[in-house]
């Protein structure tokens, strides 16, 4: 309930930011939305010396779509500025999962890149990052890298992240074709963790896909990317054969642990169930519309 | 003269808007947190991480030198004044700070006192606590082996972990009954462990005056008076220089009923520090350590004839109670009133047996709107029901209308004694099913299941005893369980009125008013109620099991006639007559024969000030203490709708229809709230809400992440009926409603559920139906039990 | 100074920082002296003796903390004192004026939206977050957007009422103005 002392800093730019960071020999922890971070320090299982605050930065909230369509998410783009967006028509696996991060009153401070940074392999975010081929844009004092999502999560709560780097931007590639896509999860309750939960992403040439991603969270001890499973859709069309091929690929790469939430099997099976779901759905959507 | 308007004046029926409300909305409600007294320190405990161990030793000289910390305790500093150890209320004794052993992760251990919280949390992270952890129990199925490492061996004379052996009924008619049976119908189910969790937590603020030697302890308590005759035992401190004050409580539902070790802990500091001394516990600690309720396991079965009609019941059983024996209930009852079940039935024979056990847990066991195990007998009732119905391929409406007491039958005596009061159970019934649609439901779940879709509809239906109780039975303690009501009127006719109950959120500011301006016609809001400080309160035993409207109302009833008649007494000396020719209306009396000319109770009220015949003493007022001659027996009758999604587990309330008949409704807004949060505490059972421990005792459920409370996204939305049978033995025929919900409400859900999936021929899933359970069952086909430990990868 | 004395408090301990923020809290601008660990909740209940934003969990899941922070509902609890520096607070004792109580607070009485009263402050400024947004919310709006302050008393049915009450009161003020 009470956190430990730290030290605190509360810059005005990024600069100042991997100053503090380069100087705190990795005992510092970068703050955006902090409703990762401030539960940990209220618990105690995180009590770093010091805090670098980056709120009062506010070249960095933004989301934007640049013009060749790709999508640029800022370090304290909050998750309710993508839930209540109208700028992602493109990104419908991001637009769904939006509303599920959390709770509403967390996603007003929560952020995006804040989530990517926490790692919990229960997050919706990097499930949805994966699947779409996402980056996360590092700045340190030897200037920018970018940092594919699927090799930014080294464990669970395990960033690639330098010591003296902060995240400063996420970046979604525009799809080639349409893109299509879903997210779905089962929790619960609102605010749960998820029992699993499966993000599909996809660029769609008529009605071939070309490109297919996917990833899972809740069910290994990391988001789990079967971009490799979910490639069989790739050349197809779909049809019941091959949204249960894709299915079953899916399900046979999640990793799910028995606990009180289900039983591995269980988990699996979700896994399936959602995929065939969300691929059902778009089928039904595509036919509608055409 | 028009009469008054009792609706309009705040009387009995009225939904008068809540006089709590004006300072709630406006955020000045004065919780224990709230409150800060001049030099008030602040108090932090330290549990224990592991469930069962001896403890080596405890270092607490790092956490001393921590600046701003003022005081430092261990088992030592309370054994030294003998309070290591407390009574409970069921006659055993808890530990308050541990000595030799821990039995139960988040057992309390240390306890630092200091300027501010945040340092209390600094410095336990100082002490250090050397443990030599022992083989855990987290089931009583584990507590019964021979094998098992003895728990309480701190008793004399406790060689088992069996705490008791407790029966009731005609085992000898029983047995002939089920020989006899053309069926018997037998279900074995757990009901889990749940918690009350009230959003606030348990805290108390102690403040010993040394120099007047008294002690106040504004603290967390539905029963003041229980706690400063507990202190005055356990502290040895005379009663008369105790004051517990309650303040306002945010939610209780049972969980603040017992005496908490982090109570005396924060006593005897204030005591040692010359100091108040503040302690709120966080959610955690109130999840893992404090009262908790159910967890109970049932052998539950039915003798029937092939018509239908039930022969005979049993019943076995077996409860864990966690390490120490403290439910807070009747005393003599050691498991409540689970014979309380099958109440609304006509059967001629029953037994129960009944075996309790100590575990590694955290101990409690009643609490939780559970009118003392009342919520477990209703819900084995009507499990076993619904088994039994399925059983004899009856309709479970029918099935239960031709067991279910007739109108003709009351006062009923039941297989285990109980004498219930008044009812109209087949009317309810009528109502509920006209409501849900039960007569084309058949169909409907035919239809949907041919396109795949899986329709149940649950039933539920009971009737519970509330108000304990009277004094020829019930105590706790020996303390007998009456309630009481001080009513005072003002020479301008305005009131204030104190009782021995303690409201967390019931409204008895606002309701208690409209029963005195139904007797006196005194305006509702002439009419301040109080409750809660002990110095001023007349002796209650408090809210819990649904008792105040039916004893401490009684009180405020009673109070108010004596009141009246000493009233009618003034009224013939200012009308000059004879006591003989006065009448009464609403607020007024008046000269027979002559209606217009009367008194006012107002001009009554002046008079006893100024106005007194001869031989009356002056002043207008009355302390009535009610012992109550029965029970009372409210009824439900609740339909549930749920569609299971096959793929998933995961199923959704289509409808739910609640049918309450609780007598006489003195506020029906406020009796239709109380319906609605207590289905939501049932639904929140049947589908998600449940503490559990793995196999080395860690508890999972202590906190908002584990321990499921549904948001306004998951909860159905309820739809109400009312049907009023009145009280015939409660002064306003009222019988009370608070648990009723909580205690029809979660078999409604389950029958529903296990009713969409009755073509598997699954029995039972024990709650909460979390997807993954119904699931299971779905393509098993078994039974799926949620006994603990949970196992995990 | 404004107070007849000031009396000097222990020193803190060594090497404890300690920072001036000032935050707006119902209008008026409070300068408090924290440590940066000082949780918002506590700056408001403690320091600044606003009791009626209420503790009620260590997880960030029961919102009885719930503020508005410029506008926008946050819990309290998970933000830092230092994290308001700067900004605006309404807490629920900034919700009346002097002599009328909001809408919303009027709702939540009239059509009984709460019971013991501990969720409510937090229950009720979501409420008004939401109205700002949407004046004329669904009922399933209505409990999408307060799924974040949990209530174990009224079983949330006439807190949706409360809320739906406030709205139609508020559109009709608006319509007057």
């Amino acid at each position: 309930m009470y956190p430990s002392r730290f030290s605190y800093d509360a810059p005005n730019s990024v600069e100042e930011v991997i100053a503090i960071l380069d100087q705190s020999g990795g005992e510092a922890k970068v703050m955006a939305g902090g409703q990762s971070l401030i539960p940990m320090l209220k618990l105690r299982f995180a009590s770093p010396a010091r805090v670098v605050d980056i709120n009062g930065i506010p070249e960095l909230e933004y989301h934007r779509i640049d013009p060749d369509g790709t999508l640029r998410i800022g370090a304290l783009c909050r998750h309710e500025d993508l839930e209540f967006s109208t700028i992602l028509g493109n990104f419908p696996t991001l637009a769904q999962a939006s509303s599920l991060v959390a709770d509403p009153i967390v996603r007003t401070r929560g952020t995006f890149v804040g989530s990517l940074c926490h790692a919990d392999p229960q997050g919706d975010w990097s499930a949805t990052m994966i699947a779409l081929g996402g980056k996360i844009v590092a700045q340190g004092p030897k200037g920018r890298r970018e940092i594919e999502v699927r090799d930014f999560v080294l464990g669970p709560f395990v960033n690639a992240l330098a010591f003296n780097e902060v995240a400063v931007e996420a970046i979604v590639p525009p799809a080639k074709g349409k893109a299509l896509g879903g997210y779905l999860k089962l929790e619960r309750r609102v605010g749960d963790f998820a029992t699993a939960s499966v993000a599909v992403a996809l660029d769609v040439d008529g009605d071939t896909v070309t490109r297919a991603g996917c990833a899972l969270a809740g069910v290994g001890g990391r988001t789990i990317d079967a971009n490799d499973a979910i490639s069989v859709l790739v050349g197809k069309s779909f049809n019941s054969e091959s949204i249960k091929q894709a299915a079953e690929a899916v399900a046979a790469a999640a990793e799910p642990r028995t606990d009180h939430r289900g039983s591995s099997s269980y988990k699996r099976h979700i896994v399936e169930t959602f995929v065939t779901r969300i691929l059902s759905n778009i089928a039904n959507s595509e036919q509608k519309a055409a | 003269m028009a009469p008054l308007d009792e609706l309009k004046i705040g009387g009995m029926g009225a939904s008068r808007r809540r006089v709590e409300d004006n300072r709630f909305i406006r955020g000045k409600g004065r919780y224990v947190d709230d409150i800060v007294l001049p030099g008030m320190l602040h108090m932090e405990i330290l549990r224990s991480p592991v469930a069962h161990a001896r403890i080596k030793s405890i270092d607490t000289s790092a956490a001393w030198e921590v600046p701003g910390v003022r005081l430092v305790m261990t088992g030592e500093t309370m054994a030294a004044r003998n309070l290591a150890w407390m009574p409970t209320l069921s006659y055993d004794t808890q530990a308050v700070l541990a000595t030799d052993k821990v039995r139960f992760q988040g057992q309390e251990v240390a306890a630092v006192i200091a300027d501010n919280p945040y340092i209390a949390r600094d410095a336990l992270d100082k002490i250090v606590v050397e443990y030599e952890q022992l083989p855990v129990i987290v089931n009583p199925i584990q507590a019964q082996s021979p094998d098992a490492p003895l728990i309480r061996d701190d008793k004399e004379n406790q060689t088992s972990n069996k705490i008791f052996d407790w029966e009731i009924g005609d085992k000898e008619a029983t047995d002939r009954a089920f020989a006899e049976a053309d069926v018997v119908s037998k279900i074995d189910l757990h009901y889990p462990r749940s918690h009350p969790s009230p959003i606030e937590t348990c805290g108390s603020i102690a403040d010993y005056d040394r120099a007047t030697g008294k002690l106040t302890v504004y603290m967390t308590s539905q029963a003041p008076h229980i706690v400063r005759a507990a202190v005055a035992m356990v502290a040895e401190l005379p009663e008369h220089m105790i004051r517990i004050i309650a303040p306002d409580l945010g939610g209780g539902f049972g969980n603040k009923v017992p005496i908490y070790p982090g109570y005396v802990i924060s006593i005897l500091a204030s005591i040692l520090t010359e100091r108040p001394v503040k302690w709120v516990e966080d959610k955690s600690s109130n999840l893992i350590s404090t009262g908790f309720g159910r967890d109970v396991y049932l052998e539950g079965e039915l003798a029937l004839r092939k018509d239908g009609k039930i022969l005979g019941m049993r019943m076995h059983t077996i409860s864990d109670h966690g390490a120490f024996f403290a439910d807070a209930q009747p005393t003599k009852f050691k498991i409540g009133l689970m014979h309380s079940t099958f109440a609304c039935y006509d059967i001629p024979t029953a037994h129960l047996l009944s075996e309790g056990y100590y575990t590694n847990k955290g101990s409690g066991g009643v609490a939780y709107r559970c009118s003392f195990r009342v919520t477990e007998a209703m819900f084995f009732q009507e499990r076993m029901m619904h088994a039994a119905a399925n059983d004899l391929g009856m309709d479970q409406a029918e099935f239960r209308r031709l067991n279910l007491v007739r109108d003709d039958m009351f006062p009923y005596r039941t297989a285990f004694g109980f004498l219930t009061d008044s009812g109209q159970y087949g009317k309810c019934l009528d109502v509920g099913m006209e409501a849900i649609g039960y007569s084309t439901f058949k169909q409907e779940q035919e239809e949907a299941r041919k396109r795949g879709k899986l329709l149940g509809i649950g039933i539920s239906t009971m009737t519970e005893p509330l108000g304990a109780g009277n004094s020829r039975e019930y105590d706790i303690l020996g303390i007998k369980m009456f309630d009481s009501a001080e009513l005072r009127v003002h020479m301008t006719g305005k009131a204030i009125l104190r009782t021995g109950a303690k409201s967390q959120g019931q409204g008895h500011e606002t309701t208690w008013a409209q029963i005195v301006a139904h007797e006196l016609g005194i305006p509702a809001d002439d009419i301040v109620v109080e409750e809660g400080d002990t110095d001023t309160a007349p002796f209650g035993m408090g809210t819990y099991a649904s008792r105040s409207t039916p004893v401490a109302g009684a009180a405020v009833a009673m109070a108010s006639r004596k009141i009246r008649a000493k009233a009618r007494k003034i009224a013939a000396h200012l009308l000059e007559i004879s006591e003989e020719d006065i009448e009464w209306e609403l607020g007024r009396f008046y000269v027979r024969g002559n209606q217009e000319r009367g008194v006012t109770i107002q001009d009554c009220a002046l008079a006893a000030y100024s106005n007194m015949p001869d031989g009356l003493e002056p002043g207008l007022e009355n302390t009535s203490y009610y012992d109550p001659p029965n029970l009372t027996w409210p009824f439900a009758a609740y339909f549930c709708k749920v569609e299971v999604d096959a793929e998933t587990g995961v199923w959704d309330v289509l409808n739910f229809v609640a049918v309450d008949d609780c007598g006489v409704r003195i506020n029906p807004m406020i009796v239709e709230g109380q319906v609605m949060g207590g289905l939501t505490e049932a639904y929140a059972m049947a589908n998600m809400q449940y503490i559990t421990f793995d196999e080395e005792g860690n508890c999972i459920g202590a906190n908002y992440m584990d321990y499921l409370l549904p948001t306004s996204w998951e909860t159905p939305g309820f739809e109400l009926h009312e049907v009023v049978t009145p009280c015939p033995h409660h002064p306003i025929g009222a019988k009370g409603v608070g648990e009723c919900a909580t205690v029809a409400g979660p078999a409604a859900f389950v029958n529903a559920v296990m009713n969409a999936i009755e073509h598997t021929g699954v029995r039972n899933v024990d709650m909460p139906l979390m997807p993954n359970r119904v699931y299971e069952a779905l393509q098993t086909g078994r039974n799926v039990s949620g006994m603990p430990p949970v196992l995990s990868d | 100074m404004t107070s007849l004395f000031d009396e000097v408090q222990e020193a803190p301990a060594e090497g404890v920082e300690v920072r001036r923020v000032t935050v707006n809290v119902n209008g008026a601008d409070k300068t408090v002296d924290v440590e940066p660990r000082l949780l918002l909740v506590h700056l408001l209940r403690q320091a600044l003796q606003l009791t009626g934003t209420h503790s009620g969990c260590d997880t960030t899941s029961c919102g009885a903390c719930t503020v508005l922070m410029d506008g926008r509902p946050v819990k309290s609890c998970t933000v830092l004192a230092v994290q308001a520096n700067g900004r605006e607070v309404e807490t629920v004792e900034g919700l009346a004026t002097a002599s009328e109580l909001h809408p919303i607070q009027e709702g939540f009485k009239e059509e009984h939206g709460l019971q013991c009263g501990f969720c409510t402050p937090g229950m009720m400024l979501s409420a008004k977050a939401l109205l700002e947004r949407n004046p004329d919310p669904t009922e399933d709006e209505v409990r999408w957007a307060l799924s974040g302050n949990l209530c174990r008393c009224t079983g949330y049915q006439n807190i949706v009422k409360s809320v739906l009450w406030a709205a139609k009161k508020m559109r009709e003020q608006n319509q007057e103005a």
